[in-house]
């Protein structure tokens, strides 16, 4: 393509300041985060003495190895259970067809645009009488349920591209359904599964609400929740609280830096499907 | 439409016939594997997700404090979400975020992809990239925390303000009454852009280039182009920004809760926020969830038909 270069140097200059306003807030965290602790910092302003010590303060107050932990016990407990039930239903709608899927596919998108909040309220009551409120599972629980409409949307949508030859092919050579879900479809839809899984990590890793109204300890919540507890106890000191959300954001820099890719395709088709 | 109905009833008859040839044991068998698959997820969503819903609806005929006996009051806490001032603003207050978490992150995402797909290619462009999606993986708590400190009183916007000689305009725009919502809707269309940039870029790429050769050679300009080759060629793109962007205006919470907590006053208080107020602080459960009723059915009236515009003369 030919552009005239005056076009590209205004177009690059739009972009580095759409891009200098997408890192002010981080950069400005960062500013305030090496000034003394308890001091009272001013917007963004060179650190003529920069305090990483309160890095180490924030990651002992907030106590980052134990939060880490807990938000990985709960992504371990959502995001394979999830994956696996929603594929097998989304196979069982999308591929074998059966009678009634298609009634059971518009239930499951009755839940598609359905605010987390809407049902927040009996969700604590639920969790309260099953016992388990204040406990990972509080969250593990309802998110694998509150996935369920978008991952069997998502796997419906791979399965029913595949064509049933395959499986006629299959079955003519004495296959099972349960071979034709495991040896044949499973293996073929990979691509599908770990972008779900990826969307399915990031979502839970930054569940608020339900950390919030059902896990008070911010030692068993995920990330998200944990941050907001943290924010709670330390408003008023501006660098520790810039320090340790920094902190807490660090794991979630460090993977998407690293998996980008990955990162940005399935986030993109998640939003073009859903 | 015609086509869309036709393609489906063949479709139909193809699953008919195939019903048809398979012997009718494997048919039956079949099924019932079929449904065992479905009943993991179904009863997960079923406990968690539509018995919740149908609680939801119950609560919202009741007046109930959420631990004494409660009681049977009908429709009045409907009445009371769309009649009392107070929730009506709150209720508004969302559509007001729409301006923001809609309308300001899908035109300038259109600016700034079109401007992408023209003079960032390369290294440039895929840094470029990176960084607009880099609000889209963080909680939206840790967007909260960044931007209230940005906009606090000693914060960078007030910082720059001064430093260009607006020092008069300076001040706590999240404490603000006329301020605050603005400045929420904000943060929300911060976090929100590089979704759409990204989104329609990638939108963009699908359109054939051929067209925009032959646009060139008659001698269509910047502008003339976008009018008719790129908005166009983007109507689905588009459909699918302003959904996801509509339902995080109206389902609103983190941002709002971390920012201002609903103040001051009311003046930034969401449908969401009011829900977990009024449910965990005011002991209100009937009327939360008439106010969760209501945000479910407003999400459905606003999506619903975006999604039938977007997708008209597809299929």
């Amino acid at each position: 393509m030919i552009v005239a270069r005056r076009e590209v140097l205004t177009g690059r200059l739009v972009l580095l300041v759409i891009v200098a306003i997408t890192v002010l807030p981080f950069l400005s965290l960062l500013s305030a985060a090496l000034q003394p602790s308890n001091s009272d910092p001013l917007g963004i302003q060179w650190p003529s003495d920069p305090q990483w010590s309160n890095f180490v303060d924030a990651f002992n107050v907030a106590q980052m190895p134990a939060l880490l932990w807990s938000s990985i016990l709960i992504v371990v407990g959502v995001v394979p259970i999830a994956v696996v039930i929603s594929t097998m239903a989304g196979f069982a709608i999308g591929h074998l067809r059966i009678i009634g899927g298609r009634f059971i596919f518009l239930l499951f998108l009755l839940g598609l645009t359905l605010p987390f909040e809407g049902i927040i309220t009996p969700l604590y009551y639920l969790v309260r009488d099953l016992g388990i409120l204040n406990t990972k599972w509080a969250i593990i629980l309802p998110l694998i349920g509150l996935y369920m409409p978008f991952a069997v949307f998502w796997m419906r949508a791979h399965f029913i591209n595949m064509p049933t030859e395959l499986s006629e092919a299959a079955r003519v050579d004495g296959a099972s359904t349960l071979d034709l879900f495991w040896r044949i479809h499973l293996p073929l839809a990979r691509p599908a599964l770990s972008a779900l899984a990826i969307l399915l990590s990031v979502w839970t890793w930054n569940q608020f609400l339900l950390a919030l109204v059902l896990v008070d300890d911010p030692l068993q919540r995920t990330m998200a929740g944990a941050l907001g507890a943290y924010q709670g106890h330390y408003a008023t000191n501006i660098p520790l609280l810039c320090a340790g959300s920094l902190l807490i954001l660090t794991p979630t820099l460090i993977i998407f830096l690293v998996f980008q890719r990955q990162f940005i395709s399935a986030l993109l088709q998640g939003s073009l499907k859903g | 439409m015609d086509d869309s109905s036709l393609l489906q009833s063949s479709h139909r008859t193809n699953v008919a016939t195939e019903l048809r040839t398979r012997p009718s044991r494997r048919v039956r068998s079949s099924n019932v594997v079929g449904w065992l698959f479905v009943v993991p997820a179904l009863v997960m969503y079923a406990a968690f997700v539509l018995l919740p819903l149908v609680l939801t609806v119950q609560y919202s005929l009741y007046h109930w404090d959420g631990i004494g006996p409660s009681q049977w009051v009908g429709l009045k806490n409907y009445v009371t979400v769309l009649t009392d001032p107070d929730l009506l603003g709150v209720i508004l207050n969302a559509f007001k975020l729409i301006v923001f978490f809609t309308l300001l992150p899908v035109s300038l995402g259109l600016v700034v992809a079109s401007i992408m797909r023209r003079v960032a290619t390369g290294r440039f462009g895929t840094m470029a990239r990176t960084i607009l999606f880099l609000p889209q993986i963080i909680p939206l708590v840790a967007a909260g925390i960044a931007w209230k400190w940005v906009l606090s009183t000693s914060g960078v916007v007030n910082q720059i303000l001064s430093a260009i000689g607006l020092g008069g305009v300076t001040r706590a725009w999240l404490g603000d009454f006329d301020f605050a919502l603005p400045a929420v809707g904000i943060i929300g269309a911060w976090v929100l852009i590089g979704l759409c940039t990204i989104l329609l870029l990638t939108g963009m790429s699908k359109i054939d280039p051929a067209l925009y050769e032959s646009a060139r050679i008659d001698g269509a300009g910047a502008v003339r182009e976008f009018r008719s080759i790129t908005l166009p060629g983007l109507r689905q793109e588009i459909g699918v920004c302003i959904t996801v962007t509509v339902i995080a205006a109206l389902a609103s919470f983190d941002i709002v809760y971390v920012a201002t907590g609903g103040g001051p006053g009311l003046a930034t208080t969401v449908p969401g926020l009011d829900i977990y107020q009024l449910a965990f602080a005011g002991r209100e459960v009937g009327l939360a969830s008439a106010l969760a009723v209501v945000l479910f059915i407003l999400v459905l009236a606003c999506v619903l038909p975006i999604q039938r515009l977007a997708r008209g003369d597809e299929t």
